[in-house]
């Protein structure tokens, strides 16, 4: 495929340089997008992207729901960046979430009427974590002692996680025979984020900024996080180095389900409040994508799901404003992804002719 | 007895959708790459049979069903083979990695699916709930003559062709990989795509035919569940997690072709075992679904525990091949 080239690994690029590689790619995506949607709905692609940015900040309202959006998808690839990073391929995200979903809808429901908010909510943010790092646990013990492929036990996991999920719906739906649960404690607000500065979602913000913070900082600073980047780049060195590999192992998984379940509950008790096999919204898998792309850098990964939580919201104005149904983000979001991903190619390659000088 | 034709019948046309995706999956696999856009592609391949049949229905003044089956099994086959070759483009020539993806392709082929199928009938000017019955009705046509057998024909033989040609490919694909000297070149650029090159076998061809094939069997999974399983119509969400089921279905049967037939059989089963078996709840229900998952990972775990190399997955599977690296 590669006829009359040669090519050759980057040793390193340049910071600006690789930013602009993924300009471009942005931008073709965008090309390419505006296109797609111009020959679906015949309008002018100037005025379908005027009702995306309309979409995504045009007011108070809906920038929330970007900065929402964004921060939900954020917090997910923060979780999966130490498992990633050890090359342990968690696809489990998506259960990891939903376990956390589960157990916040759970303590929602039996705990609204008797525990305080400033018990409940922190109550329920333990739990969740809690129940997640124990999903997170399973594939990793396997891993350890066994050396299960943790790519395909993580993803059926998944369809474990979301039949419990609806097995719990249809415990605690409401109306009986619905299949729903609806808004959980709509009237108490019972276990809710509350309010904080004049916004719904500041508590949202926060959470994710911190654990954000301390895993940037835990990755690179301490000795665990050094553990894991040995045991990432070689098993056997890390063996020869003295480390306890099995221990990484179970640790740093714990560490990402436990994130994830975490999100689980920022998302119940912060956005849907509610539980449903929906509230993921497929951030599980797309923030392996974020994670991935991000090269596990904190700053990269808020970038980068800002951009697509923006997309996604964009999108959503412009399916309604053009009469096209909401999985047009879907579209949109896949494209771009497929341009970000390939331009790492460019990043990581060197493209010259063949038989000329080393790269 | 009629309730276990029933259950019979009702497993074997969900064992068909996953019998097509895991045999495509298992193709795609042997040469290394995990694809786990398979969902995404089946998605992909259903929707559009399903449109292409229903602008052929809509243009024509008398549609006829056999020219429609056609028309949509070339969409299907294209589509579904394009979105193969997306994938390979991006993974064996761009060398991204196969996880990423791959679920990028089954985030997209989920939303081109579900997009085109909510608003399809909107952009051919609302023409209400599509459905191409004529062309549906060829593909549901059972087997003549042997269909009217009682008991055995009513199970065995009122399936419409694509159940009869799904067998027939998992077949001939086993034994294209097990007995042809392109199956063992295949083989050796999944095991060690490094030795394989030194050999003089071509990786990048290989990866590239064998991906591309794999997506266009598992498409046709797409385009038998909207043509035989929903008779010509579409329900956004309602093709739900089959796509993962058949990725399931390739770790239950150990990468063969053959033993997928069974394994789809024992999913397909399990998947509608909940509306036959007597005495559950809705709640239980839910549970009783949980098996074929549960199923897969004993599987897996007891496959990496024996660790009998015939049983394991391809040992390059998920790692990009760099010639210049090796």
């Amino acid at each position: 495929m590669t006829g009359g080239f040669h090519l050759t690994k980057r040793d390193g690029i340049s910071r600006g340089k690789a930013v602009l590689i993924r300009l471009v790619a942005v931008l073709l995506s965008l090309i390419v997008c505006g296109l797609v949607i111009m020959a679906i709905t015949g309008d002018n692609p100037v005025e379908v992207y005027a009702a995306l940015i309309d979409g995504a900040v045009g007011s108070k309202n809906r920038l929330w729901n970007t900065i929402r959006s964004m921060m939900l998808l954020l917090i997910v690839a923060v979780g999966l960046t130490p498992a990633f990073k050890m090359r342990f391929w968690n696809i489990g995200a998506e259960g990891q979430i939903l376990v956390g979903g589960i157990a916040a809808a759970g303590l929602m429901i039996y705990g609204g009427g008797s525990l305080p908010g400033a018990v409940l909510i922190p109550l329920i943010l333990i739990v969740s974590t809690v129940s997640g790092l124990l999903w997170g646990l399973i594939p990793a013990f396997f891993k350890a002692y066994f050396n299960t492929n943790e790519t395909l036990f993580t993803l059926m996991l998944n369809y474990v996680a979301i039949q419990l999920t609806n097995f719990a719906i249809i415990l605690w739906e409401s109306p009986k025979g619905s299949n729903s649960v609806g808004v959980i404690n709509q009237a108490s607000k019972a276990g809710w984020f509350p309010k904080l500065f004049g916004a719904n979602d500041t508590m949202i913000v926060l959470l994710v900024l911190l654990v954000t913070v301390l895993m940037a900082v835990y990755l690179r600073y301490s000795k665990q996080g050094y553990e894991i980047a040995v045991v990432g780049e070689s098993r056997d060195t890390a063996r020869y180095a003295g480390i306890n590999v099995k221990k990484v192992i179970l640790r740093t998984m714990m560490i990402s389900g436990g994130i994830c379940g975490l999100a689980g509950a920022i998302i119940v008790c912060g956005a849907s409040h509610t539980i449903s096999t929906g509230i993921t919204g497929g951030r599980g898998f797309t923030a392996i994508i974020v994670a991935w792309m991000s090269h596990f850098n904190a700053l990269a990964m808020a970038l980068v799901s800002a951009f697509l939580g923006f997309m996604q919201q964009g999108a959503i104005q412009i399916a309604t404003q053009f009469g096209l149904n909401e999985n047009a983000s879907e579209i949109i979001t896949g494209i771009i992804l497929f341009f970000l991903i390939g331009s790492e190619f460019f990043i990581n390659y060197r493209i010259g002719r063949k038989g000329g000088g080393k790269g | 007895m009629t309730a276990i034709i029933a259950f019979l019948n009702a497993a074997i046309g969900q064992a068909i959708v996953i019998l097509f995706g895991a045999t495509g999956e298992i193709l795609t696999e042997k040469s290394g790459n995990l694809n786990l856009g398979i969902p995404g592609i089946m998605y992909m391949g259903g929707i559009s049979g399903l449109m292409g049949a229903f602008f052929y229905e809509n243009a024509s003044d008398s549609p006829n069903g056999v020219i429609g089956m056609l028309v949509s099994l070339l969409c299907a086959l294209v589509v579904s083979a394009l979105g193969g070759l997306l994938y390979c483009f991006l993974t064996v020539t761009l060398r991204a990695n196969q996880n990423v993806v791959g679920l990028a392709l089954t985030t997209f082929g989920v939303g081109f699916g579900n997009f085109f199928g909510g608003s399809i009938s909107k952009l051919a000017g609302g023409v209400g709930q599509i459905s191409v019955r004529t062309t549906a009705e060829v593909y549901r046509a059972p087997v003549p003559g042997l269909s009217g057998i009682p008991v055995i024909g009513e199970v065995l033989f009122s399936h419409g062709f694509m159940t009869y040609l799904g067998l027939l490919i998992a077949v001939i694909v086993t034994y294209v990989i097990k007995h042809t000297r392109k199956g063992l070149h295949l083989i050796a650029v999944g095991e060690d795509p490094s030795t394989a090159d030194t050999a003089g076998i071509s990786v990048t061809r290989y990866k590239y035919v064998a991906t591309v094939t794999g997506a266009t069997i598992a498409g046709l999974g797409g385009l038998y569940f909207v043509m035989e399983y929903l008779n010509g119509t579409w329900t956004n969400g309602s093709f739900g997690d089959r796509g993962w089921l058949a990725i399931a279905v390739v770790i239950l049967a150990l990468w063969k072709p053959t033993n997928a037939i069974w394994g789809s059989l024992l999913f397909g089963g399990l998947f509608v075992l909940d509306i036959y078996l007597p005495g559950l709840t809705r709640a239980t229900k839910e549970l009783v679904r949980v098996f074929p998952y549960i199923v897969t990972i004993l599987v897996l775990i007891i496959t990496s525990k024996r660790n009998k190399p015939e049983n394991q997955p391809p040992e390059s599977l998920g790692r990009a091949f760099f010639r210049e690296e090796r």
